[in-house]
């Protein structure tokens, strides 16, 4: 739980000494880059499943994905994502890819999921954990706590492959992107196959959501998504320019999360998202200020 | 030649029954006008022909045996969500959005056909902040982008009042001009009586001919 009070240099106030003395761990650079990366991935995608009126599917997949890592925790199976990835996929698959005339709407059948997968979730980790501090692990898989501080060099590499796969298939598909969160029964009539386009989407999210667990724990991954795009749709009135102020917003915000984490101590997951509070906040500020003038 | 035939068709969901059998074939160039109550099962016609549903029995072919033939669509209402960050421009953009990449010549497509619907000035303005007449003429750009040959409106000038509706009407007729085949739902029987060339009226039972036949069945028969 606390890798940070390792390290922790007595009697030196200077932060940028400080800061320059943390850089000589690889733990900092690794977490800066999964982190600048999961919040750059999950800022773009946040756009749509906000205007898609999905911004919580975050919090649902993500307590899915908490599920997942109990099941592999019970099973003691070496690699969880094995176990944590195949569930999330499905579960959004069966959220996202339901029609408009399923009986249960999209916001019902995400509270339910969210709900649900978390209740089994932690009686699943109750009855069977061989852990002695079943609640430290509980609380590091919700919030996050340390575990973006701890990763491994191989676990950088794959989360810098999924990064790149994921942002190289937003910029591909972008037009179509836009024509079907913008209107999916015109695109659907331009030819493009709406149907396979949404259950690819659902992929590439479950796979974001699974990434950010790393950055900020299952509770707060909502926060990733929605934040960066609300600040932009505060700001700008063309979907280009709130794809792109997102992106940057949200790994400005990492970035500075991350490192105000470092130095002070705090949890990275809640110190993130606590700077993405304040960023909205400014954009809020800011939209008004502009409307007025 | 001819531009779309339906055999037999019957449309409906879930493999429910709404409206049909619908048999006729227009040439290319026609203006066809669908005429019907509420609830007759015009909007689901059209959707059948689009593909967006399936059809409960029967066959749509397109001229030339084209699986896609690049229809335009003007939906009858769209659900755009009141906060979406778009402007008219990237939204007509978006009529070209079958293929992966835009060219210059999308580009130029996209203004071409804003200025022909009347709204290349406000090209930049947030799609949402403009006025329901606005809205309806950019949604018509978008159609016109995806469209090669045929035009599917679904009651185009509703929520128009009388100077755009006429102005609407008659961006249509300069495309039928141009050689468009339109597709056009309607409940305004003035435009209809001036413009069609043919009339589709869906109902209880489906009657298919030429605007003229139209009228002199419909006054035969007192009304439908
Ligand atoms: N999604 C749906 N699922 C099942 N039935 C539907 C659906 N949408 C419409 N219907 C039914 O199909 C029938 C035809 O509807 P449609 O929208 O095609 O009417 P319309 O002729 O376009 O009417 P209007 O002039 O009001 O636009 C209606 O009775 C309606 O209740
Ligand atoms: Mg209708």
């Amino acid at each position: 739980m606390n890798t940070i009070g390792h390290f922790q240099k007595t009697g030196d106030a200077d932060m940028l000494d400080k800061l320059l003395y943390y850089f000589q761990f690889p733990f900092v650079t690794y977490a800066l880059i999964a982190g600048a990366l999961t919040a750059l991935c999950s800022s773009v995608f946040g756009v749509t499943l906000v205007l898609r009126r999905f911004s919580f599917i975050g919090d649902g997949l993500s307590h899915v994905a908490f599920f997942g890592m109990a099941i592999a925790g019970v099973l003691s199976v070496s690699n969880s994502m094995l176990i944590v990835m195949p569930v999330t996929i499905i579960c959004a698959i069966a959220v996202l890819c339901t029609g408009k005339n399923s009986k249960i709407r999209g916001d019902a059948s995400i509270a339910m999921l969210s709900v649900g997968a978390l209740a089994l979730g932690y009686l699943v980790m109750n009855l069977f954990s061989v852990s002695s501090n079943l609640s430290g692990d509980v609380c590091s898989t919700l919030f996050g706590s340390a575990s973006i501080l701890t990763l491994s060099l191989s676990e950088v590499w794959l989360c810098v492959i999924l990064s790149a796969a994921v942002i190289l298939l937003f910029v591909l598909f972008y037009n179509k992107i836009f024509s079907v969160t913008f209107d999916s029964d015109f695109a659907q009539s331009t030819g493009i196959r709406t149907r396979i386009f949404n259950l690819l989407s659902a992929v590439v999210i479950a796979v974001i959501i699974v990434l950010a667990m790393n950055l900020v724990g299952s509770l707060l991954i909502s926060a990733l998504i929605i934040f960066p795009a609300l600040s932009a749709m505060r700001l700008f009135k063309s979907y280009r320019a709130v794809i792109i102020f997102s992106a940057v917003f949200s790994v400005v915000c990492a970035v500075a999360g991350i490192l105000t984490a470092v130095l002070t101590g705090t949890p990275v997951g809640s110190t993130v998202v606590a700077v993405d509070i304040a960023g909205f906040l400014i954009c809020c500020g800011c939209g008004l200020i502009l409307r007025r003038a | 030649m001819i531009s779309l035939k339906c055999e037999n068709l019957y449309v409906g969901y879930d493999g429910k029954t709404v409206a049909g059998p619908f048999d006729f074939e227009i040439g290319s160039g026609d203006y066809l006008c669908v005429v019907g109550n509420n609830g007759s099962g015009k909007t689901t016609f059209m959707k059948t022909l689009l593909g967006l549903l399936p059809p409960v029995s029967g066959r749509i072919v397109f001229g030339g045996g084209r699986t896609h033939p690049g229809v335009g669509y003007l939906p009858q209402q769209t659900s755009v969500q009141r906060d979406f960050p778009a402007t008219a421009k990237e939204i007509v953009l978006s009529g070209c959005a079958g293929k992966m990449f835009l060219s210059r010549a999308d580009k130029r497509k996209a203004e071409f056909n804003m200025n022909r619907t009347g709204v290349l000035s406000v090209g930049n303005k947030c799609y949402r902040e403009l006025s329901g007449g606005q809205q309806q003429r950019v949604l018509l750009a978008r159609a016109l982008c995806a469209a090669n040959d045929i035009m599917l409106l679904d009651e185009p000038v509703s929520g128009l009042d009388p100077t755009a509706a006429k102005e609407m009407y008659k961006i249509i007729k300069e495309l039928n001009r141009d050689g468009m085949t339109i597709i056009m739902i309607s409940h305004d029987m003035q435009s209809v009586a001036e413009n069609a060339s043919c009339i589709l009226h869906v109902g209880d039972t489906i009657y298919f001919g030429g605007r003229d036949e139209y009228y002199r069945s419909f006054s035969e028969n007192g009304g439908r």
